[in-house]
């Protein structure tokens, strides 16, 4: 499973990094990254499950 | 208090500068969200609350019907002259597209998390000397002795202003944002010591270029030329406007809830991991901020016959507490796991500051509650909460306990 961010819908709210800084990091403007390519193990889905849960333009999604 | 009549229906008749919504505007909002998704009221001109997180989440994306030329509520009904368009008075937050995002693309990577995490040491020590300030007090003043003091400490140092002007920054603030039921002559009067200021600033960054906001603006070129001195002048005064009571508001609401729930309080003493969580419950539960936006033409528009120049009052607040979106929605849940609230509001105009504000608010609660583990309300009918479109506590008096 990976993470991904819509990088249209992202306006920078920055909840992604804040809540999960070892699943996301910003780029110059503060728009939120997936870092490396977004795949998740066991401990890190609840992480990006949680950042899923915070971002208010549901810019962030999961991906079987 | 408002120097406008009494309010008899907030459905028909709102006002956001009414003593009862300045108060407590909580069982307002929950009453027009059941009554009427969309408040009206004629006052300021003509103007519309929608109360759900539907109708917020709507109209902040809809750019084409909306415009963001004005944003502060005040008497003076634009009527479309007055407003240079498309950059407003203020960009990039009076801007509309395209432009918009031409003035934002320039400030943002001063205030994306890179530069701001910089400064969160600087932050940390300001709120300890605050904190050193009041050793020994029993009774500590958690708006005026603390939280007003640390966001215009921090803004004046990024456009770099005197900061002992710390003083005239917070008065700026009051005339823009909280003095909105003035006539609109008194308004403008009472505005040129703002631009006086602002032209000494300038002038003074012309003559000694530093490494600031104000000089980057100045010196800053798009395609080739430099911005114009109302773009520089209304970036700056957004700036300092919007980065200080926002905040200030913010951090105090935050202090005045853990002063009344002594169980939140505990948690957040012995759990400092939960903090990242706890700050967005407490900016979803007390969001300071509510925008404006003016209708673009006349039209029906969610039902409601809406004409071209009505205001409309984003209640980004309103629409956090919305129980179709949010589970025990006027419940404060300190460990909150889903959480989309909108205090630094939605779509395009997202708070180009949160990165600064969430810091500031997380390290000012973390010093506060380090020094003082255990606090009171003093006398929770002292409280004064700032009236207009940033709500938060001003005197807020808390007793230290042992």
């Amino acid at each position: 499973m990976k993470v991904v961010i819509d990088t249209e819908l992202c306006q920078g709210h920055g909840r992604c990094f804040t809540m999960a800084p070892n699943l996301f990091s910003f780029d110059d403007l503060g728009s939120g990254v997936v870092i490396g390519d977004g795949t998740l193990n066991d401990e890190t889905i609840e992480l990006a499950r949680l950042a899923q849960l915070n971002c208010p333009e549901h810019a962030i999604s999961i991906e079987e | 208090m408002s120097i406008n009549p009494p309010v008899e229906d907030f459905a028909t008749d709102w006002d956001h500068a009414d003593p009862e919504w300045v108060n407590n505007p909580y069982p307002i909002w929950e009453d027009l969200r059941e009554r009427c998704p969309v408040a009206h009221t004629e006052r300021y001109g003509g103007a519309w609350f929608p109360a759900t997180h539907e109708g917020v989440s709507k109209i902040a994306n809809d750019t084409e019907n909306f415009t963001s030329r004005a944003v502060i509520i005040n008497n003076g009904r634009p009527d479309g002259e007055d407003i240079p368009a498309p950059i407003g008075g203020a960009p990039p937050i009076t801007s509309d597209p395209p432009f918009h995002q031409i003035a934002r693309r320039l400030i943002l990577p001063a205030l994306a998390p890179g530069p701001i995490n910089a400064l969160e040491p600087r932050v940390r020590s300001l709120c300890v000397d605050l904190l050193d300030e009041m050793k020994d007090h029993k009774v500590v003043n958690g708006g005026m002795d603390y939280a007003q003091h640390i966001p215009p400490a921090v803004i004046s140092r990024m456009l770099g202003f005197p900061e002992e002007d710390e003083e005239l920054f917070r008065s700026f603030v009051h005339l823009v944002v909280n003095a909105i039921d003035l006539p609109v002559e008194q308004r403008i009067e009472q505005f040129q010591p703002v631009i006086d200021y602002f032209e000494i600033q300038i002038e003074d960054h012309r003559a000694n270029p530093r490494d600031d906001l104000t000089s980057y603006l100045l010196d800053v070129e798009v395609a080739g030329e430099k911005l114009a001195i109302e773009h520089v002048f209304g970036t700056m005064i957004l700036i300092l406007i919007a980065g200080i009571d926002t905040t200030w508001s913010a951090i105090g609401a935050s202090l005045w809830h853990l002063a009344k729930s002594p169980d939140d309080l505990a948690r957040l003493v012995n759990e400092p991991n939960l903090m990242p969580i706890a700050i967005e419950e407490l900016l979803r539960f007390y969001a300071p901020v509510t925008m404006a936006r003016l209708v673009n033409k006349d039209m029906e528009y969610m039902g409601c016959p809406m004409k071209e120049y009505d205001w409309i009052l984003l209640g980004f607040p309103a629409a956090n507490r919305d129980p179709k979106v949010f589970e025990d929605a006027d419940r404060f849940i300190i460990d909150r796991l889903e959480n989309r609230h909108l205090a630094f509001g939605l779509g395009i105009h997202r708070c180009a500051g949160s990165n600064l504000a969430r810091m500031e608010l997380r390290v000012a609660i973390e010093e506060f509650i380090k020094r003082y583990p255990r606090f009171e309300l003093m006398d929770p009918d002292a409280v004064t909460w700032a009236p207009g479109q940033i709500r938060g506590p001003r005197n807020l008096p808390i007793r230290i306990l042992s």
